[in-house]
């Protein structure tokens, strides 16, 4: 249909990157309405191209909806060549369209968000170059670009998240967020290192393209398939905030609030559940990996949403709820279902990303106040912020009819029925989903309904936000409430679009047994009674009985603190990991300074007695003979001297005594 | 008719004139004393040069060579004065016992 | 034409500078400085020129010039280059360049100290274009002299001590060097005249092997000597303790060489030498070689985060980008080989560059403790924009130079030592953790009231490293050049070694 975007993808990554390089460099001394113009058009305009891009692919026969655009070689070398090649099928066009459209919102929120900020041109440098390293990540031909934007995307992270360094708090926890990912990305490396290895001695072919590499992948081990998908999951750990590395992503929420709806709700954290789902070829092919993924989703899904359930802090509970949500993106490509993990990365990116949006709506009324004890009795005063959270919040908790349900219901019923999944990790999901029920909608009661437990300074403050903030909000809402419906699944009678669309990329992956409608029906039956039993259970306690709470915590009190301190899990790694490592450091900096370098200068100060020794001889012998040689000399000379007393005649005395003496000599 | 003088005579004379020479140079303190005695020496170098030019075959060469030995003398005793006034001019003595700065 | 004699127009021109500044009276500084900036101007423009009329495709010696020098022992004045060394004489003329402007604020001495450095600048670049064994080793060990005066006399406080060190561990590395020349001398036959030769392209050259020492042990000997002669520059652990001392005592300019040039001549020792000239012991040892990438890297980085002084940790994080180089090398694969040249070249553009930003630091505040900053950012933003990047360079950050490096040193070697390259690589996790951890002591938190107007970083400092900068990120983004440069003398120095 449009051809010509064939050759101009690679114009979505640069896009940003140039609005980025602008405001960076010179971005401090341009007005602000030029700044967030750049920004804006640059991630706009990406967007604009995502759906041409995706047009075209739409247009092309099912069979043949894929492309390439390569702009240069990489890195070429004789036998291994890596191009700056971006590729272009059903699922990098949805990521892209996610990226740039969820992007282009949140570029727009952050105008009203950041208008009084100093480092505005800054701000919005780091989010373009965070569009940038993104849209790298899901366009990219091969493993090694695609970590390109991997670490990328880690990098603007880091900045967005210490973008306030003048706490520390917020610098350690870009750092925290860094380095945790560093981890996971040790995994990556590992993981690629490995599938490049095992496919190039197997093949003879040394290439990192995921084309190359899928048409090979069967002639490798699946023992070794299965270390490297469980590898790359390590790194997808890191990037998602799975269990065992999610601790990054919570304390990650220091940064501004647009920076945790884009970077940390709805996209960079999806970056594990996209790169599992591209690689379904391997996947598929590595079983056991796939049941790793699956159990390990499925327990963070459950783990983060207990925590969820008593956080006090309004971002906390929806990090918590993120991290728990990605759980279930893992559920739905661990089990197999990778276009039900995508479908669910989609919908999510919305609410979540309206959730986060909406909540810096309410921290920028309640100026800068983010503890929801404090809140309370919003709805009156900030109408649409109200509305459009509480259509979020129903999305998320999975109510009929909302984007929500149909992702999560897709996620759960293919945990059921997949041969990686099962019942245990069913139940995980559905638990989790009653448990997500019931922290949203105490979120909701606790910030927007009741009486206002605000003081009366900030009471006074509250206000509806500027135009620039809701026109995002009601974007995203309209999605929350509608987006759900392209992935609609068959037992209504209608095609699964989304699902239909994406199959192409998955064609090679898993085949997934045929589950009966009425299971089905009976499935979405339990995920809708989870969702309202929560819901129920919630408002019991929060909207009539209001006094329990207080008093549950108080019965229940070790448990109530367990969960309110994260069960510990950050202070168990500051003590043995953190702690572990700072001792070894210290350990082997002491090592280095007084072994290696002591022994160094052991042999310098060897050297010197040696020296020192040599230096005597050479005094008391050696030099006493040569001195004893010149002594001898000099008392002759003492002699001697005495005939040189300097008198002229002297000498003739002396010359004419010894010419008698020859004289006599020679004479007689 | 007075005897003839004879090679012998002309060598005592020599000979007397430079003991003289010789004994002048040894013993006096005065440094012009001493260069006196050293013309003395010289010239009874000259003596012995001429007297043997005259009484063997070796021609004038001995006489030309007693020429040599004056002119040079003359010139030498010049420097040699030049060093005394010099010395004088230093120490405000020409006392060979106290001139002693050759001493080793 | 000026190709015939091109290389010793880089090498001796600094010493027509060197040469001009001793005539100079000593009060003119500026003069001085200025002589110095323009006599190592040229030979920076002749090694571009140098690179941009090489003949990449061609894995030989070119630019060779090759007269008799001391005809009694058929020592010659040989100079060459080729693909890996055309890298390192670009390198050496950028960076003797820049530190030139880094030199800017010496305040003691200034005659002798740019003398020396245009001394030490004639060195480098003989020691990257020597073909001659002695003629090599008469540049190793001239550049010996003008660091130790530069180290010892405009160091910091214990820069006596630390000259000390750096010259009697270098000269012990020298020393075994030595005997390892004369022992090939003394067994090699020059084909062509039948006489003993230092000349390394014939020593190199695989129909000649057979002439030299045959024994096994006799030549793991000498690979060792030589070994630990280079060992010693990279430095490899256990050597490596002279050079935070050295580099923390240095003038920011000649950290900057040390770390960006001297390093390197390690590496390029081996690459240059040790490998083509004893192949056989070299794929022996490359285990052992391994190893020790291993343990510079990994050992490396945690030391580097044990420290408080700038300067130190990014010495020992030399120590541990210097381990991927050591790693490469060892690998025996042209994917590592290319990954552990580029990691050379990477080391002294972004290490230079870290040096650099130290000097712009300790000139103001007049330490480097990283715990006495704080929040430096507020008051330097575009100081702490660039240090970021370097900091983000040298982490081996995708998009920038180093990456590349490392990457490719993992991709090549993962074949051959699996374990050891896993093991290498949690590298990336602490070498992130301190660079990340000084980072935030120094730049974030809390602006420190004790440096409020402080200055901004200025226009010499900014032209000192804007230009390493663009390099970093070009050859993060394109590095193809640089692999096209190099491409046909690895093969080459690959073929050697037997691979």
């Amino acid at each position: 249909m449009y051809p010509c975007i064939e050759h101009c993808i690679w114009l979505i990554p640069l896009l940003p990157l140039t609005g980025a390089m602008v405001n960076l460099l010179i971005g401090s001394r341009l007005p602000r309405p030029v700044t967030h113009t750049i920004a804006i058009g640059t991630i706009a305009t990406s967007f604009v191209l995502s759906v041409i891009a995706y047009l075209h692919i739409v247009s092309l026969p099912p069979g043949q909806r894929q492309f390439i655009d390569t702009v240069y070689t990489w890195i070429g070398l004789q036998g291994f060549r890596v191009g700056l090649s971006f590729l272009v099928d059903p699922l990098s066009v949805v990521m892209a369209l996610i990226v740039s459209g969820v992007g282009s919102v949140i570029h727009l929120y952050s105008v009203g968000y950041m208008h009084g900020d100093k480092r505005y041109s800054r701000y919005f440098g780091f989010l373009n170059l965070f569009a940038f390293a993104m849209l790298l990540l899901v366009l990219s031909n091969s493993i090694l670009l695609m970590f390109v934007g991997w670490e990328g995307v880690g990098l603007c992270s880091y900045l967005l998240i210490g973008f306030w360094f003048e706490k520390i708090e917020n610098a350690k926890a870009g750092m925290k967020a860094f380095v945790v990912n560093r981890i996971g990305d040790f995994g990556f490396i590992v993981g690629f290192m490995l599938l490049f290895t095992a496919v190039g001695v197997r093949t003879g072919t040394w290439s990192l393209d995921f084309g190359v590499i899928k048409s090979n992948i069967g002639l490798v081990s699946p023992a070794i398939l299965t270390a490297v998908g469980i590898m790359l999951f390590v790194g997808a750990t890191g990037k998602s905030a799975q269990i065992p590395l999610y601790v990054w992503l919570p304390d990650a929420m220091a940064g501004p609030t647009p920076v945790s709806a884009l970077i940390h709700a709805a996209t960079m954290v999806t970056a594990g559940v996209y790169m599992v789902a591209r690689m379904n070829f391997l996947y598929a092919l590595a079983p056991d990996a796939l049941r790793v993924i699956a159990i390990v989703g499925a327990l963070t899904a459950f783990f983060a949403a207990t925590i969820g359930l008593v956080q006090n802090d309004i971002k906390k509970v929806l990090a918590y709820s993120t991290v728990s949500q990605l759980g279930y993106m893992f559920i739905g490509v661990g089990v197999g279902a990778f276009g039900a993990g995508i479908f669910h990365l989609m919908t999510h990116a919305f609410f979540k990303a309206l959730l986060f949006l909406g909540s810096g709506s309410v921290i920028h009324a309640m100026s800068g106040e983010q503890d929801i004890r404090k809140m309370g009795g919003l709805s009156s005063k900030m109408p649409i912020t109200t509305t459009t959270f509480v259509i979020a919040s129903l999305a998320i908790m999975g109510v009929p009819g909302f984007a929500g349900f149909f992702s999560k219901d897709d996620i759960l019923y293919h945990a059921y029925i997949s041969p990686y999944g099962g019942t245990f990790v069913w139940l995980l999901g559905v638990v989790a989903a009653v448990l997500t029920a019931f922290y949203m909608t105490r979120l909701v009661i606790l910030t927007f309904y009741g009486n206002p437990r605000m003081d009366h300074h900030t009471a006074e403050h509250v206000h509806e936000s500027p135009k620039t903030m809701t026109i995002p909000l009601i974007i995203l809402a309209i999605l929350s409430a509608i987006g759900g419906y392209i992935g609609m699944p068959a037992i209504f009678g209608v095609h699964n679009v989304f699902a239909q669309f994406l199959a192409p990329v998955f064609a090679s992956g898993v085949r997934l047994p045929e589950g009966s409608v009425s299971l089905e029906w009976t499935l979405m039956g339990v995920s809708v009674l989870a969702a309202f039993s929560g819901i129920g259970f919630a408002y019991y306690l929060y909207g009539v009985r209001t006094e329990l709470p207080a008093i549950m915590a108080e019965k229940y009190n070790t448990a109530y603190r367990w969960l309110l301190n994260k069960y510990y899990v950050d202070e168990f790694y500051q003590k043995y990991i953190v702690g572990g490592l700072m001792g070894l450091k210290d350990l082997l900096g002491v090592f280095d300074a007084r072994i290696i370098d002591g022994t160094v200068n052991g042999t310098a100060r060897l050297g010197r007695r040696l020296a020192d020794f040599e230096g005597a001889f050479d005094r008391v012998v050696v030099d006493g003979a040569v001195n004893a040689v010149g002594d001898g000399i000099v008392s002759a000379g003492a002699v001697l001297r005495k005939l040189q007393n300097g008198l002229v005649q002297n000498y003739l005395i002396v010359a004419v005594i010894g010419m008698a003496i020859l004289l006599s000599l020679v004479l007689l | 008719m007075a005897p003839a003088v004879t090679l012998t005579d002309y060598l005592i004379l020599s000979g007397i004139l430079f003991s003289i020479g010789v004994f002048g140079v040894l013993t006096r303190k005065n440094a012009i004393a001493v260069l006196m005695g050293v013309e003395l020496m010289l010239n009874a170098a000259n003596i012995n040069l001429v007297a043997f030019s005259k009484f063997t075959d070796a021609g004038v060469v001995g006489q030309v060579f007693a020429l040599f030995s004056i002119v040079i003398a003359a010139a030498e005793v010049a420097v040699a004065l030049a060093i005394v006034i010099s010395i004088y001019k230093v120490t405000r003595t020409i006392d060979l016992d106290k001139e002693d700065t050759m001493k080793g | 034409m000026l190709s015939n004699y091109l290389l010793s127009l880089i090498v001796f021109t600094p010493m027509i500078g060197f040469v001009l500044i001793l005539l100079m009276p000593r009060e003119r500084v500026t003069w001085i400085r200025w002589t110095a900036a323009v006599f190592t101007f040229i030979p920076m423009v002749l090694s571009f020129y140098l690179y941009g009329t090489m003949d990449a495709s061609s894995a030989g010696f070119q630019f060779v010039e090759k007269y008799p020098w001391i005809t009694a022992f058929n020592i010659q004045y040989y100079l060459g280059a080729d693909g890996i060394s055309t890298p390192m004489i670009v390198l050496t003329g950028l960076l003797s360049f820049l530190s030139v402007f880094a030199s800017w604020n010496i305040n003691k001495a200034h005659k002798a100290y740019f003398s020396l450095y245009l001394l030490l600048v004639t060195a480098m670049f003989g020691v990257f274009m020597a073909l001659d064994f002695f003629l090599f080793y008469i540049f190793w060990e001239l550049m010996l002299f003008p660091m130790y005066f530069l180290i010892g006399i405009w160091g910091g406080p214990r820069r006596e001590y630390a000259a000390i060190k750096f010259f009697l561990y270098t000269l012990a590395g020298s020393v075994l060097m030595l005997v390892v020349i004369l022992t090939f001398y003394f067994n090699s036959t020059d084909p062509a005249t039948g006489s003993h030769t230092f000349n390394i392209v014939t020593l190199m050259n695989q129909a000649n092997q057979g002439m030299f020492i045959k024994q096994f042990w006799v030549r793991l000997a000498m690979y060792v000597a030589l070994f630990i002669g280079f060992a010693i520059k990279v430095p490899v652990f256990p050597f490596h303790t002279w050079l935070p001392d050295a580099h923390v005592e240095a003038p920011t300019a000649i950290s900057v060489i040390l770390a960006g040039v001297l390093l390197k001549m390690g590496a390029y020792g081996l690459m240059r030498i040790s490998y083509p000239l004893l192949p056989d012991m070299a794929a022996y040892t490359a285990i052992g070689l391994a190893i020790l990438g291993l343990i510079n890297i990994v050992y490396g980085a945690l030391v580097a985060m044990a420290q408080t002084d700038f300067k130190k940790m990014i010495a020992y994080s030399s120590v541990s980008h210097m381990g991927f180089v050591i790693l490469g090398l060892a690998s025996m694969t042209f994917i590592g080989f290319n990954g552990a040249l580029m990691q050379m070249f990477n080391h002294g553009i972004i290490t230079g560059m870290l040096f650099l930003l130290v000097g712009v630091i300790y000139d103001r505040a007049h330490h480097r403790d990283l715990n006495g900053f704080g929040g430096i950012a507020t008051y330097m933003p575009v100081y702490a924009g660039i240090t970021s990047l370097a900091f983000m360079g040298s982490l081996g950050l995708p998009g920038l130079s180093g990456f590349i490096g490392e990457v490719l040193v993992f991709l090549g070697t993962f074949k051959v030592y699996p374990v050891i390259v896993i093991v290498s690589a949690t590298g990336v996790i602490f070498t992130a953790g301190y660079f990340l951890w000084a980072y935030q002591r120094v730049f974030l938190g809390p602006p420190n009231e004790k440096y409020r107007g402080i200055a901004r970083i200025n226009g010499r400092e900014l032209f000192t490293l804007v230009p390493l900068v663009l390099i970093a990120l070009f050859l993060g983004v394109y590095p193809m050049p640089f692999f096209n440069l190099v491409g046909a003398s690895l093969s080459k120095l690959l073929m050697m070694v037997g691979h």
